[in-house]
């Protein structure tokens, strides 16, 4: 039984329930998802009124459901990363395992190795920080992020995200084999 | 003759602020648990996808994508209402190209690194995984720091 609750969900159910999050906030009240905005209005609300160029001056207020979305996220990681936490590693590609070799990574059971998680190595400080200020920046600036993007963007026929989803992947192929390789070595 | 006037169309049912709110927060949770389920909030499935090493991703991604066009399309053809009253109506994204291509380039090179797009470095937070606050204050940052340059970039 408890292997149900841990056990991860092929694709081809988890990724329908993904396509249906874009139905489900419009039904909810005319919401379109994205999850990024959050980083905004997090902005809108965090900044002193010094510091806060007119892209965060808005009433955020009116955005309150994302804020409660996010908010939600947290506890749902709660619930199946760390209740329900899958005790097994992933079941990742055989090829999948000889690359994170090559990064002297290792797999075990876990979202996120433990490699990216020691704060003791100044590296990990700089990936971490590096890529947190690459999607905050990227994301604003692209007007949005896979949600936003490649799908609900996909999903409703907009060509803007197309060419932003297409561009994630070139960004995300080149860290992924260049950027962070030559990091972690 | 008296013309008496007929409630607008899209004017807007009451459904309590506090339920809406909450029902988000549902939402969110069922989100952010699809979010591990589907693992793509794993870093290792993240590396492996832009390595092509793996269907995984890519069948997860588009089924989604079929499952959000097929949903959306349905939604319009009945012409639905959302439960606030409102006719469902899809915004349409921002005019520009320079934007998307720099932009989602940008944070295609974050997602590369720590495996992370901004919805599951909330989900991992909340599984335990502190140093995802890391990621996140510095993503605060970058929209900061977009919010500065915003007018010197090409849109």
């Amino acid at each position: 039984m408890t292997n149900l609750l841990t056990a991860p969900w092929p694709w081809y159910v988890a990724g329908p329930l993904i396509g249906l999050m874009v139905p489900l906030l419009l039904l909810l009240g005319n919401k379109t998802f994205g999850i990024s905005a959050n980083l905004r209005h997090a902005c809108a609300i965090l900044l002193p009124e010094a510091a806060k160029p007119g892209f965060f001056r808005y009433d955020w207020r009116k955005e309150r459901w994302n804020l409660m979305f996010a908010a939600g996220l947290v506890l749902g990681g709660l619930l199946a990363g760390l209740v329900f936490a899958n005790p097994e590693a992933t079941h990742l590609s055989g090829r999948a395992v000889q690359s994170l070799r090559g990064l002297g990574v290792t797999l075990r059971p876990g979202l996120v190795p433990q490699e990216l998680l020691d704060l003791r190595r100044p590296v990990v400080w700089l990936i971490l920080s590096l890529s947190g200020v690459l999607v905050g920046f990227g994301t604003r600036y692209g007007g949005g992020c896979t949600s936003g993007h490649a799908i609900t963007g996909l999903s409703t026929l907009q060509f803007p995200s197309l060419v932003a989803t297409v561009s994630f992947f070139a960004g995300g192929i080149l860290s992924a084999n260049f950027l962070l390789p030559l990091l972690l070595k | 003759m008296t013309y008496i006037p007929t409630p607008s169309a899209d004017q807007t049912r009451s459904f309590p602020s506090t339920l809406s709110l909450f029902s988000y927060l549902l939402a969110g949770i069922f989100f952010g648990v699809v979010l591990v389920k589907s693992e793509a909030a794993s870093w290792y499935r993240i590396q492996e996808m832009f390595r092509f090493q793996s269907f995984h991703m890519y069948g997860l991604i588009g089924s989604a994508v079929l499952t959000g066009m097929l949903s959306t399309w349905l939604l319009r053809r009945l012409k639905a209402r959302a439960l606030t009253g409102q006719t469902i109506h899809v915004q349409s994204k921002d005019p520009g190209l320079p934007r998307y291509v720099f932009g989602g380039l940008i944070f295609g090179l974050g997602w590369g690194l720590a495996g992370v797009c901004p919805g599951p470095v909330f989900t991992l937070l909340g599984s335990g995984l502190w140093a995802m606050l890391i990621v996140l204050l510095f993503a605060l940052l970058g929209t900061w720091l977009y919010g500065v340059f915003r007018d010197r970039l090409p849109h």
